[in-house]
Order: C-alpha cells, then structure tokens, then sequence
C-alpha cells in the first residue's frame, strides 16, 4: 500500500493513481459540507444558480466543526458519518467533485458514481478531532452561514492523514463483517 | 430537608460538561492502551491516534470530538432535597447551555423538521429518578449521533429468548460496521416496556469497560457477546482488527408476560460521561 503526499484540486490523473488502502496525506484547499448544506447545494443547482465554491477538482469534507476557541483557526474537527450524504454525491461526482472524505460506508450509488467519474472516497479516523484539527491552518465560511456548525467552510490544510476506503476501480477497504465466524449465515 | 440553591447545580454541570467533553474517562483509556498493544497495522494506528487525540484534547481544551453531543443527565435527588432558586431542570439547563458555550462546544441540537439549530444544545435531555436520603447525584453523557443513528429497540417474542436477544445483537452490530466510530460499547436493555428498555440500555453505558455485572449469569452473556462481536472482524474504524467492541453492558428488568423488548445502545468509542455529586 502506497502513501501519496496530495496537493488540492485533484486531477483524474491523480485520482487514478490511488488504490483502497493507501495512505494519503492532503495539503491545499478543502470544503466542508454536511447534511443541510447538501440540501442547500442540490436546491442551488435545482434552481440553476452557480454553487459557492468550484466543485471541478474539488474535495468535500463531511465535518461540523467545534467552535474555534480564541486563537485557533478552527475547533475539533474530525469526520461525520457519511451515508447521510450519499443520495447527493453522485450527482456532485457528475460535476466534477473529485473526492469526498468522512467516515463509515457509502452506497451503491455513490460507489458506481466514483467510478464512472473517476473520483475516490477518503476516510479520517472518526473521534480524533482534535488531532486533526492540528492539520488545519485556516479556516473561513464562504456560504450558508445561518447554519452555524453546517456552514460551508473554506479550509486549508496541511499534511491532512487520510487512507483511500474506495478507489475509482471498485475497491474498498472497509471489511465485511464475518458473521460466518460469529456463527451465522 | 437539605437545600440545595439551582446557581450551585447550573455551576457543576457548566464544568462537568466542559470537562466530559475534554477527559475520556480512565477505563476507557486504559482499554485504548491495552488495545493498541494488541492490534497491528491499521488498527494500531487507530488506537495510537485515539491516545495521542486523548492527550491533545486535554492539554489544549479542544473538545475529543467534534460532535459534542446531545447532553444527557440522570440525576438522583434524595427525597430529602429541595432544590431553591429553579426546579433541577432548570438549572441542568441553564448549567448545560452555559459549559457548552464558554467550553466552544458544538450546539447540535435542532427542529427535527426545519433542522434549525436550537443554538445553544438545549434542550438538555434530563431523567430524574427521586431516591432516599439527601444527596444529589449528576451523571452527564455526551452522547454523538453518529453512533446513536446506529441504535435500535425491537419488541421480541417471549419464546425468541437469549438466543433471539443474541441474533439481533450481533446483526445490528455487523449491519453498523464502520458507521458508528468501532470498537464501540455496546449498551443493551432487555425487558420493562416499549420506553424502558432503551433506558435501560443507555444507562448500562456508564457502567465502566471491565467492569462486571453484578449478577454472574449476566456477566457470563455480556462476555459471551463480547467473545463473538469480536469475531465479526469490523475492528477500529471498519479496517478490520481484533476489536470491533470494547464492551457489552446489559441492563434487565421484568417485563409483561407477553413482550420480550430489547434496546440496543450503540455507543462509539469516544465514550464521554461524567459523575459529580452535591
């Protein structure tokens, strides 16, 4: 399993060359978005209005961050469960939304959409918000700001760790639950 | 009586809830040591950023997790107690929305229509149980809603039994997988009624890892469900390992002659609670 030292938008090419189980560390320009501003997003393209950010070559991250104490870019930060969002993401990957990073299992949908668009789905350890808060240099909400901690925020960051769970081939990293071994069909 | 004033109840759970959110609890870290001792690749890493997050969150005050939760209270009040100046809840959620804002917590409750955050957490989710004597006793859990999403109650038949109770487990779990932050507790409440198993459930959850029920034949399940949730190989954060649960914690109560009702409390490894006495 490779480790891949990423820099923000990505490229196909890019994409192409991550396979589940690699390491990544992320360094550039990330979004955060999580269920309303999803809703927000898809009404906005219902609607035919331009979205907040470029979503060509962009990675969306599934986080509500924690109110960012004085003198601190931003407060813990760490992933939310990402099958919530899963019913708007093929429609994001359609547009040119390269990777998404949260945690937890994605769809079908979502699946056959990363490979049909060449695009990748990126984990964070779930609870280490802190942590990786450490990773975050700056911090500022470009849309929706009414939604507090489900506004879209900006974020720049560096060496951000992250392991690739599906790649643009079909490949997962997430097991499957033996329930063979635990004594049933 | 004993009079206890609401400021000095609204003060402790301002600071307890700071401080759930900042200190996991030491049996939950020392399971975290003892677990990255044992796991490899992948699953180490997560254990070893869970310690290191561990020790961040309480040098610098940022919270262990993003998700600061909803916040839950059991209070036993001693009938003996009376509470001057607002009623227990009052001052539980005056304490909570004030720990919640000056720790830079995350206010995650909302309109479960309009989804409009409330901004300020409350309302606290409160149970007060009234118990002899004169003491008062808070316990606060910070309770995510990732690993709560994952939770379910059923109501089983009488005949499906122990082994009904154990299938169901064990397929909850497998159908969670990575969702709800493994190596998850496991909180499961079996009897009362339709309300009282998931209580039942939820409260097993402060019951600290390693500690045993005091019911030996409860006891010999709950190690009997951590044997087999543990084969099920999800392990940290879904990448597979030795450990997909720390620990199972059953609650019981009697039931109707007719139900069997089951409560299965996900909670994810970040497991935030707190206790102060009054």
């Amino acid at each position: 399993m490779a480790t891949h030292n990423l820099t923000t938008p990505l490229t196909d090419e890019v994409v192409m060359t991550l396979k589940s189980g690699d390491m990544v560390f992320l360094t550039g320009t990330i979004y955060t978005a999580r269920d309303a501003a999803h809703k927000r997003l898809i009404e906005a393209l219902d609607a035919g209005s331009p979205l907040p950010f470029e979503i060509k070559g962009a990675l969306i991250y599934y986080v509500g961050p924690s109110p960012a104490p004085p003198g601190r870019p931003i407060g813990s930060c760490g992933p939310t469960t990402s099958y919530r969002m899963d019913t708007f993401a093929p429609r994001l990957h359609a547009l040119g939304l390269k990777a998404s990073i949260g945690k937890g299992k994605r769809s079908d949908e979502v699946k056959a959409a990363m490979q049909k668009y060449k695009a990748v789905y990126l984990g964070a350890t779930g609870g280490a918000g802190a942590l990786l808060s450490q990773c975050v240099t700056e911090a500022k909400v470009i849309a929706y700001e009414e939604l507090g901690p489900e506004a879209i925020r900006e974020l720049t960051v560096e060496k951000f760790p992250l392991l690739v769970i599906n790649d643009a081939y079909g490949g997962e990293l997430y097991t499957t639950p033996r329930l063979d071994l635990a004594g049933y069909e | 009586m004993r009079t206890i004033l609401a400021k000095d109840i609204s003060d402790k759970v301002a600071a307890m809830c700071m401080e759930a959110n900042r200190k996991l609890p030491e049996d939950v870290l020392d399971k975290f040591a003892a677990c990255h001792a044992e796991e490899e690749g992948a699953a180490k890493e997560v254990f070893r950023q869970l310690l290191e997050n561990a020790k961040l969150s309480e040098e610098t005050g940022l919270p262990l997790c993003q998700d600061c939760g909803l916040a839950i209270f059991f209070v036993e009040m001693g009938n003996d107690v009376h509470v001057e100046g607002g009623t227990p809840r009052q001052a539980i959620d005056e304490g909570m929305i004030r720990g919640y804002k000056d720790g830079y917590l995350r206010k995650s409750a909302c309109d479960p229509f309009t989804r409009k955050n409330t901004g300020d957490n409350a309302p606290a989710i409160v149970h007060v149980d009234i118990v002899p004597g004169d003491g008062f006793k808070i316990i606060m859990m910070a309770k995510g809603g990732g690993s709560e999403n994952m939770s379910r109650v059923t109501m089983l038949s009488p005949a499906q039994g122990w082994k009904g109770i154990k299938e169901f487990v064990v397929r909850r779990v497998a159908e969670a997988g990575p969702n709800p932050c493994p190596p998850t507790i496991i909180g499961i409440g079996i009897g009362g009624t339709f309300e009282v198993a998931p209580m039942l459930a939820k409260k097993a959850l402060i019951r600290a890892i390693g500690e045993p029920h005091p019911d030996p034949a409860i006891d010999k399940l709950e190690k009997e469900l951590v044997e087999t949730l543990n084969k099920l190989n999800i392990g940290p954060m879904g990448l597979g390992g030795k450990y997909t649960t720390l620990d199972v914690k059953i609650n019981v109560a009697p039931c109707h002659l007719a139900s069997l009702p089951l409560a299965v409390n996900v909670q994810c490894h970040s497991a935030r609670h707190k206790e102060v006495e009054l």
